[in-house]
């Protein structure tokens, strides 16, 4: 952003320095753990108990090596139902939000209430007829469970951000194509899309950033290893090799580098629908 | 309770404004949100209404034989000690969060933004995002060793500084548990919401600042009478939001101490998984996800009442 900004230059220097030295403290305390685990990742487990302050002795990627292999079949599973689910949410989103801005859908205001209320609903109070409705199915312990679940809980706030953009973009272009004979499909397709590119960035970045850490679904329906995502994978590593740190912090670690990189790829993008999100 | 066309249809036709052409074509339009509204119907709200329907039996786990016990589940709830505990807990989050997450963090927003270079203003949003995107069983795994005595590095600090005494079993102790996931919470939500105040206080007019400077005032005026005042409308959001999520608190506290020591850090969150998940007790279950589902719906209420009103006032 190169907005001049209204509070610039506001400070007087004594104060100035104080609040640098306040900023860098508590940058401090939020990279200092963080630090603290990937480095650990490199140390041996006897390091970590006698010197858990120092660099590593002799930067040993076994570690690293050893989890990536752990987590491998996690991994997968993240990436999978990230992607999966990444791209059935947005376009169903995109298409509902399409549908109720750009159609004359019959009961619009209700369709609106009902697809954005789901918004308020959480997933906990779900969880508990979720288990029969999933095994019912046939789909309990799936890949397909979890992206199920992370489209249908994702898709009312996803519709709520693209629907809002689509408010705010002129008519006149789909009109004219209208009058030229464009079916609602074609102005979808043609025009209204490409129009919405950002705010469908922001949308994929900020499903995939809910998918990836995503905990409680997971955790509650999946069993096999094969099927579990990186967060659950973590705990039952945890809880099999909890006396091994240095592994569990090079795991740790690798589940986490992803999204702290998309993370500052897409700031802009994700800013944007953080905001949309929340001051609309 | 998804798309409903006959009643519209039958309006319409009984204004008798439209063809049945135009009908059609209206109906046709459903297939747009067809998908949207069965899935979220199917997977959001139904649970929801099947939710009550269980909290109103109890199932046998050896025979899987269901009884109808009417409000049984819900007497339970009100003398369960532990239903109070996590009462307790959920509203220390609340509050501790938005001490935090709102009111510091519009504090620690305000001085970013006062900062001359934008660079250092976007490396200090981004800086303290970063634990925001990090999944919580990272992070919450990450302090559980934190806390640890043989390896947390939070008593070697106590111990460098001359503090060895104040070291403890941080997530051992029921009097301090609570906390130190609360504090964990803290550490990594900040970064989320300071950017979201960054974000609402860049959208403040900078002749307003002009004009204030002209009348003398000096910095902390201006922050006092005009950052404040402008930003309202995001600080009442963010204690809605912040409120909700502390009702909804799960994943910390299921990493890091999954409600004990002797249910001190139980949440509703983890006392539904702990009678659903662990003691089979699926409609006690329901009638807790009942009470959360109660709690965040006056939440949701108070979200739409706040933006309603402000899109009157506005």
């Amino acid at each position: 952003m190169t907005v001049r900004h209204p509070t610039q230059a506001f400070w007087p220097g004594m104060v100035r320095a104080f609040l640098w030295a306040f900023l860098f403290a508590i940058g401090v305390l939020v990279v200092y753990p963080l630090l603290w685990m990937a480095l650990g990742g490199f140390k041996s487990n006897s390091e970590i108990f006698d010197s858990p302050f120092s660099l590593p002795g002799n930067w040993s990627l076994a570690n690293y090596i050893a989890a990536w292999h752990a987590t491998q079949g996690y991994l997968f599973s993240s990436l999978l139902v990230t992607v999966v689910s990444t791209v059935t949410t947005v376009m169903i989103s995109a298409w509902a939000a399409f549908g109720l801005t750009r159609t004359e859908v019959p009961g619009k205001p209700l369709m609106v209430g009902f697809i954005l209320g789901g918004m308020m609903l959480s997933p906990t109070v779900a969880l508990v007829p979720l288990v029969r409705m999933l095994q019912s199915l046939g789909i309990y312990d799936t890949h397909a469970a979890l992206i199920l679940l992370y489209t249908a809980f994702r898709v009312p706030f996803t519709t709520f951000l693209i629907r809002a953009y689509m408010l705010d973009l002129p008519r006149d272009l789909d009109e004219a194509a209208m009058m030229d004979g464009a079916t609602p499909g074609q102005i979808f397709r043609r025009i209204i899309l490409p129009l919405c590119q950002p705010i469908l960035i922001s949308c994929v970045v900020l499903h995939i950033l809910f998918a990836w850490n995503e905990y409680l679904f997971a955790m509650i329906f999946t069993n096999s290893a094969s099927v579990q995502t990186l967060p659950v994978g973590l705990t039952s590593m945890m809880s099999k090799q909890g006396t091994n740190y240095a592994a569990l912090f090079a795991a740790m670690t690798i589940s986490a580098l992803p999204i702290v990189i998309i993370f500052f790829l897409t700031q802009r993008y994700f800013i944007r629908g953080l905001t949309e999100g929340i001051g609309k | 309770m998804a798309a409903n066309p006959p009643l519209t249809s039958k309006g319409a036709a009984a204004r008798g404004t439209r063809s049945s052409g135009a009908v059609l074509r209206r109906l046709w339009a459903l297939r747009w949100i067809a998908i949207a509204i069965g899935i979220v119907g199917w997977f959001v709200y139904y649970p929801i209404v099947n939710n009550f329907l269980v909290s109103r039996t109890n199932q046998d786990i050896f025979t899987g034989e269901v009884t109808n016990v009417g409000l049984d589940n819900y007497r339970r709830l009100a003398s369960d000690p532990v239903i109070w505990t996590a009462l307790k807990n959920n509203s220390l989050y609340a509050v501790l969060s938005i001490i935090f997450q709102v009111f510091a963090a519009f504090w620690l927003a305000a001085i970013i933004e006062g900062l001359k270079s934008e660079r250092w203003r976007s490396i200090w949003r981004a800086v303290y995002f970063i634990p925001s995107a990090i999944s919580t069983t990272v992070t919450g795994l990450l302090f559980y060793f934190i806390y640890q005595p043989n390896i947390g590095i939070l008593d070697g600090l106590l111990t460098e500084f001359g503090l060895a005494h104040l070291s403890r079993v941080w997530l051992g102790d029921p009097t301090t548990a609570i906390y130190a996931i609360i504090a964990m919470s803290q550490w990594q939500g900040f970064g989320y919401s300071t950017l979201l105040f960054s974000v609402a206080i860049q959208k403040i007019p900078q002749e307003l600042y002009d004009a204030a400077r002209m009348d003398g005032a000096g910095p902390f005026r201006q922050l006092i009478s005009i950052t404040l005042p402008l930003t309202r409308e995001m600080t009442g959001m963010m204690i809605i939001v912040t409120v909700t999520g502390a009702f909804q608190v799960f994943n910390e506290v299921m990493v890091m101490t999954a409600g004990g020591p002797n249910n001190s850090t139980q949440v509703l969150g983890t006392w539904l998984y702990e009678q659903g998940f662990t003691q089979n007790d699926m409609g006690y279950a329901a009638a807790v996800g009942s009470l959360i589902f109660g709690i965040t719906m006056l939440c949701g209420v108070a979200q739409l009442w706040y933006t309603r009103r402000r899109r009157v006032l506005a």
